[in-house]
C-alpha cells in the first residue's frame, strides 16, 4: 500500500478543500469564468468537488465585447454541457450606462473598465464570494495575496492589512455589502496548470494551439487582427503561426508564434520559456511596474 | 514529482532574499522579463551588481521603503519535486508572519550571518518553528565567503545552535555552510569548502522525507459539506464531503460519528465518479456511510476505538495577532476544522518569551505578536487532539466577532 500523493494530487485536493469551505459558508457565490485556462480548471475542479451533485453556484464572465469567438464558442458550450448558471457582465452596458469612460484612440483599451462591471454585478447579484482564477505565481503583487481575500464594501483590496491566513482555516467573515475574493488555484504555477489539463484531459478553446492567423507587431507583440483594433500606419499584417498562451481582451492579448498544437507540445514549450506569460502576451501588464498591484487595489481580478 | 512547503525566515542582511533568489535563478525560474526588471532597478538605483533581492519585492511600499511587509508565496520544481516558499520578513511584524509561513510548512530554513552568529532572531525563529512543530529545520550559515570559507567559525556556530536546540524539538537538524550572493552549497558543491561533506542545499531540499510527518494512524474526517444532488440519476445518494485530516479510511471500516456518537459502516468513498479503494490525508473524498442519518458540516467521523477528545474545555498556546490585547474573559469566534463556534479565553496562565523561553506568569494580557498559554472554554464541544499529534484537528483561529479580523492562531496541548 503505497500512501504516496503527487503534487497535482496535492493542488487539486488544496482546491477542492477550498471549493467546497466557501460552498458551506458562503450564501451567494460565483466563479468567474472566462473560458481562460484557469478558469477552466477552477470549474472542472468545481464539478469534482461536488460530484455527483451539481456545481452549487453559478459563474460569471465579464465580458468587454472585445471576444475570440472560439472562446466564446466554447464557454456557452461547456456552461451548457456541466448545467451551471452563466451571468454575463458586460463592459458595453457599463458604457451605455455611463458607469465608464471609454478610453480613446488606437490603443485604447477595455481592460481596466472592466473592474467597473465586475464590481457592479457583484453588487447587483449580492455575491458574497468571488472564485478567480489568479495565481501567486502570476505577478509579484499576486504573491502576497491571501486564498482568501477581503474586499471592503468599495471592492478594494488593502495588501497592507490583509487577514493572518494560516494552516487551512479560512476566514470568509464579512459585512453585508463587503465580499471575499477565494483563489483556489493560489499555489499552481502556469505548469502545473498545464499538466493538469493534460492529465485530466481537459478541453481548451482551440486558440491556445498553433493555429494561422492574421497578426501585426506591436510594442513587441503579435496582436491579432480582429475588428475591436486599428491596424496603424507602419505596422504591417502579416500571416503567421501563432498560439495563445493567456486568453483576454481581444485588443490587448498577444499571440506568441509557435507550432505547438498539442497539450505535450504546449507543455514542452512552456517549460523552455524564457518570458512570463504575462511578460510575454499582455500588454496591460506592462503598464508599470506597479501595473498590477494598482489595479488590484481597485478591485481587479 | 512530489510537493514540499518551506518557510524561510531571516532579518534584513542575512541575505535571505539574495538566497531565494539564487535558488529560483538556479533552478531557471526567473524569466528574462523579470530578470530585466531587476537589472533595470538595479542600474537605477545605483548598485554595481544585479540585486537577486529584487526579485522577491512585491508591494510599492516594500520597494520603496526597501523592506518585506508580508508573506510572499514562491515557486520553483526541479525534475524531484515542486516548491512552495513560504517567504516570511525578519522585522516588521515577525511574530505573526513567521507563525502563518510556519503552519503549512513541512521544513523551516534559517539563516545566520557567519560574521554575527547566533542572534537574538535565529533563536525566535527557531522557537517559533518548533512550537508550530515544523520538523526540519535547516540551518544556513551564510555569507562564508566573508570569514574565508573557515571551518571554525562554522562549528562554532553550530555548537551554539545544537546547545540552544537541544530546549527544542525538531525530528531532523541539518546544517549547511554557504554563500547565497555566490552560490556556494546552494545548487552545486562549493570547492572552497572541502572540509565540509553534507549535501547542497538544493540536494537536501529534494531528498529529505517528509512522507512520515502525516499521521497515518489516528483515522479523522471533518465533515465539510454535505452531498445529496435530489437528480434522477442520483436520486437517494448522500455523500459527505471532507478532506481527510488523519488515519486511512476503506469501505468496509466501522466508524463512529460525533458529535451524536452512533456508529456506522462506510460503504465507499467517492472521487469526482471514481470509487476508492482507501484515503489518507490531505485527499479531498467523499464518504458514504451505511446509515442514513443526520450528519452536518461541522460533524467528525472517526474509528470508535480512536475518537479524538470531545470537550468544551481546552489548553493551547495561542499566538496573537491584534493591536488590542487579547485579555482573559473576552468571548470570540473560533473556527477549528470544519467546525465553527464562539468561545471565552478564561485564563491565560503565562506569556512565553520567544527569546529565552522563559515564562512570565504574572501577565494579564497577550499583546500583538506575543505567545502564551490559555485556557479556552467553547460553546459547543470541539473534536481535536493535540496539535503535536495532528497539526489540523489541534489548530484553530480566533476571530474578533466585532471586527471580523483573524485576531489569533491556536495550537491545542490538551482538554
Amino acid at each position: 500500500m503505497s500512501t504516496h500523493v503527487s503534487h497535482l494530487d496535492a493542488l487539486e485536493a488544496e482546491s477542492v478543500f477550498i471549493i467546497r469551505e466557501v460552498a458551506a459558508e458562503f450564501e451567494r457565490p460565483v466563479l468567474l469564468y472566462s473560458g481562460g485556462k484557469d478558469s477552466i480548471v477552477m470549474l472542472h475542479l468545481a464539478e469534482k468537488a461536488f460530484w455527483p451533485a451539481k456545481v452549487p453556484f453559478p459563474v460569471m464572465h465579464v465580458d468587454t465585447g472585445h471576444n475570440f469567438p472560439e472562446v466564446i464558442e466554447y464557454r456557452d458550450r461547456r456552461v451548457s454541457e456541466i448545467g451551471v448558471r452563466l451571468v454575463v457582465a458586460s463592459v458595453q452596458e457599463s458604457i451605455d450606462a455611463g458607469r465608464v469612460t471609454e478610453e480613446k484612440g488606437p490603443k485604447a483599451s477595455r481592460n481596466r473598465l472592466q473592474t467597473v462591471t465586475l464590481l457592479d454585478n457583484i453588487e447587483r447579484h449580492r455575491f458574497d464570494a468571488v472564485f478567480g482564477g489568479g495565481r501567486r505565481d502570476e505577478e509579484k503583487a499576486r504573491a502576497k495575496e491571501r486564498v482568501y481575500s477581503f474586499r471592503d464594501e468599495f471592492g478594494q483590496w488593502d495588501p497592507k492589512n490583509q487577514r493572518p491566513e494560516l494552516w487551512q482555516l479560512y476566514n470568509g467573515r464579512h459585512r453585508k455589502g463587503e465580499h471575499i475574493r477565494v483563489f483556489p488555484l493560489s499555489n499552481w504555477t502556469e505548469m502545473d496548470v498545464w499538466m493538469y489539463i493534460a492529465r485530466e484531459r481537459i478541453e481548451v478553446p482551440s486558440i491556445y494551439y498553433a493555429h494561422p492567423r492574421s497578426v501585426f507587431k506591436r510594442d513587441g507583440m503579435w496582436l491579432a487582427v480582429t475588428p475591436f483594433v486599428t491596424v496603424l500606419a507602419g505596422e504591417s499584417v502579416e500571416e503567421r503561426v501563432v498560439r495563445f498562451r493567456t486568453v483576454g481582451d481581444a485588443s490587448c492579448t498577444g499571440a506568441v508564434e509557435s507550432p505547438a498544437a498539442t497539450i505535450e507540445a504546449i507543455i514542452e514549450e512552456v517549460s523552455a520559456s524564457r518570458l512570463t506569460e504575462r511578460g510575454a502576451t499582455r500588454a496591460d501588464d506592462r503598464i508599470s511596474e506597479a501595473g498590477m498591484e494598482d489595479r488590484k487595489k481597485e478591485g481587479y481580478f | 514529482m512530489e510537493l514540499l512547503r518551506f518557510a524561510t525566515a531571516g532579518s534584513v542582511d542575512d541575505g535571505k532574499s539574495t538566497l531565494i533568489g539564487r535558488m529560483l535563478l538556479d533552478a531557471k525560474q526567473i524569466f528574462e522579463d523579470q530578470l530585466e526588471a531587476v537589472e533595470r532597478t538595479s542600474r537605477d538605483r545605483g548598485f554595481d551588481y544585479v540585486n537577486l533581492a529584487l526579485l522577491t519585492d512585491g508591494l510599492r511600499a516594500e520597494r520603496e521603503q526597501g523592506i518585506t511587509i508580508d508573506v510572499a508565496y514562491r515557486y520553483f520544481t526541479t525534475p524531484k519535486r515542486k516548491f512552495i516558499i513560504a517567504d516570511t520578513p525578519g522585522h516588521v511584524q515577525y511574530t505573526r508572519n513567521m507563525v502563518t509561513g510556519a503552519s503549512t510548512a513541512d521544513l523551516a530554513l534559517i539563516l545566520i550571518d557567519a560574521r554575527k552568529g547566533m542572534l537574538e532572531q535565529s533563536r525566535r525563529h527557531s522557537v517559533i518553528a518548533s512550537l508550530l512543530r515544523v520538523g526540519h529545520l535547516v540551518v544556513c550559515i551564510n555569507k562564508m565567503d566573508l570569514v574565508d570559507y573557515d571551518q571554525d567559525t562554522y562549528d562554532r556556530i553550530k555548537a551554539d545552535f545544537v546547545d540552544f536546540a537541544a530546549k527544542l524539538e525538531f525530528a531532523d537538524l541539518t546544517f549547511i555552510p554557504i554563500s547565497a550572493l555566490n552560490g556556494d552549497n546552494v545548487t552545486d558543491r562549493s570547492a572552497k569548502m572541502p572540509w565540509y561533506s553534507g549535501p547542497t542545499l538544493l540536494w537536501h531540499l529534494e531528498n529529505v522525507y517528509v512522507g512520515s510527518d502525516r499521521n497515518l494512524i489516528d483515522a479523522r474526517f471533518p465533515v465539510q459539506y454535505v452531498v445529496r444532488p435530489m437528480s434522477n440519476d442520483h436520486h437517494d445518494y448522500r455523500g459527505y464531503a471532507g478532506t481527510v485530516a488523519g488515519g486511512i479510511f476503506r469501505p468496509g471500516d466501522e466508524v463512529q460519528v460525533l458529535p451524536a456518537g452512533f456508529t456506522t459502516t462506510v460503504v465507499g468513498i467517492d472521487f469526482a465518479g471514481r470509487q476508492m479503494s482507501e484515503a489518507y490525508p490531505p485527499q479531498s473524498v467523499t464518504v458514504r456511510l451505511a446509515h442514513d442519518i443526520d450528519i452536518s458540516r461541522g460533524d467528525m467521523i472517526c474509528r470508535p476505538n480512536n475518537t479524538p477528545t470531545a470537550s468544551q474545555d481546552l489548553e493551547a498556546m495561542i499566538c496573537w495577532f491584534d493591536e488590542r490585547p487579547m485579555s482573559p474573559k473576552t468571548t470570540y469566534a473560533i473556527k477549528h476544522t470544519s467546525r465553527s463556534a464562539r468561545c471565552q479565553v478564561k485564563e491565560l496562565r503565562y506569556r512565553l518569551d520567544v527569546n529565552t523561553l522563559s515564562r512570565d506568569e504574572s501577565a494579564k494580557h497577550l499583546g500583538m505578536n506575543e505567545i502564551g498559554r490559555v485556557t479556552i472554554r467553547t460553546t459547543v464541544p470541539l473534536f481535536f487532539d493535540e496539535y503535536r499529534r495532528n497539526r489540523t484537528t489541534g489548530s484553530f483561529i480566533l476571530i474578533d466577532e466585532a471586527s471580523n479580523n483573524t485576531v489569533g492562531a491556536g495550537m491545542i496541548l490538551g482538554g
